[in-house]
């Protein structure tokens, strides 16, 4: 029965460490598949936590944080989108810059205006987004497996928590229901024929890194101001390049990224819960395993060992309209 | 019109247009500072006095080109062949594993010059290695070389740590580090190649890994330009179906490529795991692989290029370091938004200007 108590409270932790990954690979997901590789995804990740913690403390509000953190998130994905659509220069190259520019500004600027090495100040209850407890919760949880999983894995996470869920079947619907999504998949394969249909192909990818740049503001944001209270230096933590390994291990669409985010999650929270603790027989697990775990199965996947992974023919290439 | 088929002299292509771009990026940096309540030309002044000011500033200024030297080159020679490779920073990682087994084995019977043959090829070995994987999925299984190499850094660095805690670290000490390598194990500094100049190196860690990256810098530029190997990798390069033509094997050439590039982000390792700290620590590359990126860029992939670029790298590092003590309000951290200015003016939007530059010039022409 300890198992299962066991479980349930890593399984609790799979979902609170997957919803980065989720939104970010959501980001990733329709930048790459309108063919712009999206390098970026850490520093944008990184820039709108900033963003999203200075508000939230500065207004008191965490809606504000959010609206802040998706701006500045947008922002980047728009200097992606001027250095890669419109002036063609390397996608690759540019994500590397805002990596770049992130990493520094945000500490620079954070040391500029609180002066605490790079964090900012702690933020209180009003200024995060709070734990949503279902009815009933509390008294389920002493009530079996079933309820201690509905009080622990489903209910009690932030309303964040629950966009992110959210954002899957919407992101699904729009890129393969609505005529926005054909195009944005079908500039990404062949972008020839979609200015040949007289459609902008500039206009349709900068709309695509915009989706992206929302997305990925709703992930910085959650790790600052909904998962902590506070920014830290360098707290996106490779986390916007795992999401990346995510979107290729889900094969570029949109449901298997959820589930590969959060399989990426489960094993953050197993690496954490087998810190320090000894498997019978095998002696103590190194955690460098399951934190290099999520890269290996991604090029496992990518040798063409688990199944084949096409990623969107145009991508990284940039559009030449007229020669 | 387009004008990206219009074609500019080459002071302007490789003179001006990257001297408007650094300019751009500095402007912007300059507002930064600004915007944190600074001087931005006092700012300058401090930087260039701390990277060049002094004997032992020039030192360190060196000592960090030297890093994107190698780093720049094992990027420039993927790029000929047509190949992105941006796991130097991971294989420079590992190249510092080669350096060290090697360092700690034979430092305590032989000299440095005995040592250091072995510890570059230990180094390029382990580098070419960690690159091999990457090479080989993609020129066997077409996976992304950039995906690929992505996920090497970070598996690269997990190893890493694990070997440094676990296998290769002093019993009964905290750090994660080797023991220090004994004379035998280092290289030495090139104070006397400063005195030449009438310079003291004080306490700067510029050592022989300068004139090892000077002299690769010929051998990449001779591998690139007159050889056959880099005949093919250069077709490769600019046309993979020309090269499937001309019979230029494809894998052959992308594995051997990758591992030249690989095994040249490895000797990287050199610098800072036996000329300065004389021991392996825990990420000691520093990004200095991503750097490369930038700076084999700016450098138009050609070696001489690349030196310049690193040298202005290394000002950036140095003088940004000796900066933050200066100003108090800009943190170290100030240089990584600079290099992040510089490798989105100068690289992804290099050719921002150009449109502008080719109307002006054509202009300038008819007259």
């Amino acid at each position: 029965m300890d198992y299962i108590d066991i479980l349930i409270s890593i399984l609790g932790s799979t979902i609170r460490l997957s919803i980065p990954l989720i939104f970010t690979a959501l980001a990733g997901l329709f930048s790459e598949r309108s063919g712009i590789f999206d390098i970026g995804l850490e520093g944008k990740m990184l820039a709108s936590a900033f963003a999203a913690a200075c508000v939230a403390y500065l207004t008191g509000n965490a809606w504000a944080g959010l609206l802040a953190g998706i701006a500045t998130s947008v922002a980047l994905s728009l200097v992606h989108g001027f250095a890669s659509i419109t002036n063609r220069g390397n996608q690759i190259v540019s994500g590397v810059a805002i990596n770049f520019g992130a990493a520094g500004l945000t500490i620079v600027l954070g040391q500029a205006w609180f002066g605490q090495g790079g964090r900012t100040p702690q933020l209180t209850a009003d200024g995060r987004f709070g734990e949503i407890r279902f009815p009933f919760a509390a008294e389920l949880r002493d009530s079996g497996y079933l309820g201690k999983f509905y009080a622990d894995v489903i209910s009690g996470h932030n309303i964040l928590t629950y966009m992110a869920f959210a954002a899957v079947p919407i992101s699904w619907w729009i890129l393969y229901r609505t005529r926005f999504g054909l195009r944005l998949r079908a500039v990404g394969e062949n972008p020839g024929a979609v200015d040949t249909a007289g459609i902008s192909v500039s206009w349709l990818r900068y709309r695509a890194v915009i989706c992206a740049g929302i997305l990925c503001g709703f992930s910085g944001t959650y790790l600052a101001i909904a998962q902590s209270a506070a920014f830290i230096k360098d707290m996106s933590a490779g986390k916007g390049y795992i999401a990346l390994a995510a979107l290729i291990f889900a094969k570029w669409k949109p449901v298997p990224v959820m589930f590969a985010c959060l399989l990426f999650g489960f094993l953050d929270a197993f690496a954490n819960f087998m810190q320090g603790k000894s498997v019978p027989g095998i002696g103590e697990v190194p955690v460098q395993i399951f934190q290099a775990l999520p890269y290996v199965l991604t090029c496992i996947l990518l040798a063409g060992f688990i199944g084949v992974a096409h990623p969107p023919k145009a991508g990284g290439v940039p559009y030449t309209k007229e020669r | 019109m387009s004008t990206a088929s219009v074609s500019l002299p080459n002071w302007i292509t490789y003179g001006l247009m990257p001297l408007l771009n650094l300019t751009l990026a500095f402007v912007i940096s300059g507002l930064v500072v600004w915007l944190i309540g600074e001087n931005p030309f006092e700012a300058v002044k401090l930087l260039l006095i701390g990277a060049l000011g002094r004997g032992e500033g020039i030192g360190f200024t060196l000592f960090y080109a030297t890093n994107f030297i190698f780093t720049g080159l094992s990027v420039a020679v993927a790029i000929h062949a047509g190949l992105f490779n941006i796991g130097s920073e991971g294989q420079a990682y590992l190249g510092g594993l080669g350096a060290a087994l090697v360092a700690l084995a034979l430092d305590n019977y032989l000299p440095w010059y005995a040592t250091m043959p072995f510890a570059i090829l230990g180094a390029a070995a382990a580098g070419a290695a960690w690159a091999f994987i990457p090479a080989w999925l993609q020129a066997k299984r077409g996976s992304h070389i950039v995906i690929t190499t992505i996920m090497f850094n970070f598996i690269g660095a997990a190893l890493m740590v694990y070997l440094l805690v676990n296998v290769l670290i002093v019993p009964g000490k905290m750090a994660p580090e080797t023991r220090t390598f004994l004379e035998g194990g280092q290289l030495p500094k090139l104070d006397w190649l400063m005195e030449l100049f009438g310079l003291k190196l004080g306490a700067a860690p510029f050592n022989f890994s300068f004139i090892i990256a000077l002299v690769m810098c010929v051998v990449v530029w001779f591998l690139i330009w007159r050889t056959k190997f880099g005949y093919e990798m250069r077709t490769l390069g600019i046309s993979p179906s020309a090269a499937s033509y001309a019979g230029i094997p494809y894998a052959r050439t992308v594995i051997i490529t990758m591992l030249i590039s690989g095994g040249l982000a490895g000797m990287m390792a050199l610098n800072p795991v036996m000329g300065a700290s004389a021991r392996l620590q825990v990420e000691f590359v520093g990004g200095a692989g991503f750097v490369g990126i930038a700076v084999s860029l700016m450098g138009r992939n050609h070696p001489l290029g690349i030196v310049l670029a690193a040298l202005l790298f290394g000002i950036l590092y140095q003088g940004g370091g000796e900066l933050s003590f200066d100003m108090p309000n800009i943190t170290r951290d100030m240089i990584v938004v600079i290099q992040g200015l510089v490798i989105l003016f100068a690289g992804a939007l290099e050719f921002m200007f150009r449109p502008a530059l080719v109307r002006i010039y054509q202009n300038f022409v008819k007259a």
